[in-house]
């Protein structure tokens, strides 16, 4: 396997995207949003003397760090429609396959183009994020929350893993249905599951802790195993060409 | 010593089904280097899974087919096969937003040409297709004769020494049909092998060195001149003032392969209408008839088609 190819047809997806203003604005402005608009909610609403428990604090902070993870996924999806279904939509799969580049290859390099953007934009909204946190909470905590294990964990693990997740998703979708934002909607199933983690989180049903994050992570791993293995018989030239809706 | 030609695409039996669809069936067919193979057919006749097959794009079910020595059907010559061939689908397939020159570059890279070859061939082939002036133009601005040319090079951008193109003037005006087909012409001059699905007649008489007319199965290969020659010979067709006994016993004494009069007008098939048509004139006068004119009757390459296909 030619490495070099998959990140050729990568970077040829990210001239591609932009190109797209609205790919452009998904993946750059809403991690943005989200990483001003979070600590705001906190500054705001007057947590630093709202009578919480540090560790009730911690827990929301918890919580809200974990928001990252599903826009890690949500956004993936976004990218991940343009890039197969795109590519089919504009007839352009069957030149690509003609070429003499491996399946792996090409699935690799799309997985490439659709998992780097969001997550770099991730990582860069909870930079933002956590310095913008440290700033509002130092007073009350007394030491810089952030960097911790929490987001490490996040960061190294849980984010990438999600992003993976709707990476596969987004292959296996491609092969059923012939239109971005038919993908796309679809495709936001996948923050469903992690939208119930925060709310669990939120609740106190669970604490997104080192630990719970852990578990999380171990069990995207096996799922994001089991889909690999679906994508991959799903991207078969043959059936790109002749069983692809 | 006579130049023997290399067999560059070497069929034999090739079938191709999905489920219990025959798509393609035992086809047998063989293109020398440096010629131009056209394929006619109907929709539906199997020319675009044949091409897909020939490319190593879906698997044969049964049958061999080797591109220039390469097995279709074994993995590992797969790669080597898609190095040596270049393809124009149906729909050509470009990345609108990228412009002309990112999307030959993009191509070039994935056919591991190097910096200089690409920097070259894309400036020989804009040039030749007289789009070096637009080539930083997103590919989605330019007209469908330009995008198809510009699919074209994208094929040759690797200089392969087989081009397989399907339907390439599909859906073109007359303007952007010309354009392609003279590109291809031009091809043709530089020994390409070319594989062209078509079913524009008149395309692949201009073009094809050889055609195949295909049906699912292959029903008849040949020069256009043989296809043309295998649904009737030559007819001469000569109206007389009027036709009586004596001319058809004149006729009947030049030993004509069939005669058939109707409304004073006869159809004669003849073998070789040069050397047969003076004598034929000649006994007609001699029977002291009157000739009003005097016409051949060729078939073309339709009535071939027709032919077969039906």
């Amino acid at each position: 396997m030619k490495l070099w190819k998959s990140w050729v047809i990568a970077s040829k997806d990210f001239s591609v995207f932009r190109k797209k203003k609205s790919v452009i604005y998904s993946v750059i402005l809403i991690p943005l949003l989200m990483s001003i608009f979070l600590p705001f909610i906190i500054g705001s609403s007057g947590v630093n003397g709202s009578g919480l428990s540090i560790a009730e604090f911690t827990s929301l902070l918890n919580s809200f760090s974990f928001f990252f993870v599903i826009l890690a996924a949500s956004l993936t999806t976004v990218i991940a429609s343009y890039s197969l279904i795109g590519e089919k939509i504009e007839k352009s799969i069957e030149p690509l396959l003609a070429t003499p580049t491996t399946d792996k290859e090409i699935l690799l390099g799309k997985s490439f183009a659709a998992f780097l953007p969001p997550i770099l934009s991730i990582y860069i909204g909870l930079g933002i994020f956590m310095v913008l946190i440290d700033k509002m909470t130092y007073n009350t905590l007394g030491y810089f929350y952030y960097p911790n294990w929490n987001i490490a964990i996040i960061i190294v693990l849980v984010a990438p893993l999600a992003s993976i997740l709707s990476v596969e998703l987004g292959v296996i979708l491609s092969s059923r249905v012939n239109d971005v934002r038919a993908a796309q909607q679809l495709g936001q199933l996948i923050i469903i599951p992690f939208f119930g983690i925060y709310i669990l989180g939120e609740i106190g049903y669970i604490s997104l802790g080192i630990n719970s994050l852990l578990v999380i992570s171990v069990l995207m791993l096996v799922i994001d195993v089991i889909l690999f293995y679906i994508s991959t018989l799903t991207f078969r030239r043959e059936d790109i060409l002749t069983k692809w809706k | 010593m006579e130049r023997v030609d290399e067999i560059m695409i070497d069929v034999e039996n090739l079938t191709k089904k999905f489920g219990d669809v025959t798509a393609v069936d035992e086809v047998t067919f063989h293109v020398n280097e440096g010629e131009v193979f056209g394929f006619l057919g109907p929709n539906g006749a199997g020319k675009t899974t044949t091409v897909r097959m020939l490319s190593c794009l879906i698997s044969k079910t049964s049958g061999d087919a080797r591109i220039a020595g390469y097995d279709i059907s074994n993995t590992n010559d797969s790669l080597k096969i898609r190095k040596l061939i270049g393809l124009v689908p149906d729909n050509v397939g470009l990345y609108e937003e990228l412009s002309a020159y990112k999307n030959l570059d993009f191509y070039g890279k994935l056919y591991e040409c190097n910096k200089t070859q690409r920097k070259e061939n894309i400036e020989h082939f804009l040039r030749m297709l007289g789009l070096w002036e637009k080539r930083d133009v997103a590919a989605g601005a330019f007209s469908k004769g330009m995008k198809q040319k510009i699919a074209i090079a994208r094929a040759l951008i690797h200089e392969p020494e087989i081009l397989f193109l399907d339907e390439p003037t599909v859906n073109l005006d007359p303007e952007s049909s010309k354009m392609v087909r003279d590109f291809i012409m031009e091809l043709k001059k530089e020994k390409k092998t070319i594989f062209l699905n078509t079913h524009n007649l008149d395309e692949a008489q201009k073009i094809c060195d050889k055609i195949g007319i295909l049906n699912t199965k292959l029903m008849a290969t040949g020069t256009p001149e043989e296809l043309e020659g295998s649904v009737w010979g030559n007819k001469t067709v000569i109206q007389l003032e009027q036709v009586n006994d004596m001319i058809l016993d004149e006729l009947n004494k030049l030993s004509l392969k069939k005669i058939i009069f109707d409304n004073n007008k006869l159809t004669i098939d003849v073998v070789n209408p040069k050397k047969e048509n003076p004598l034929i004139v000649a006994a007609i006068v001699r029977a002291g008839g009157q000739v009003q004119y005097v016409t051949e009757l060729s078939p073309t390459l339709e009535d071939a088609y027709l032919k077969f296909v039906r």
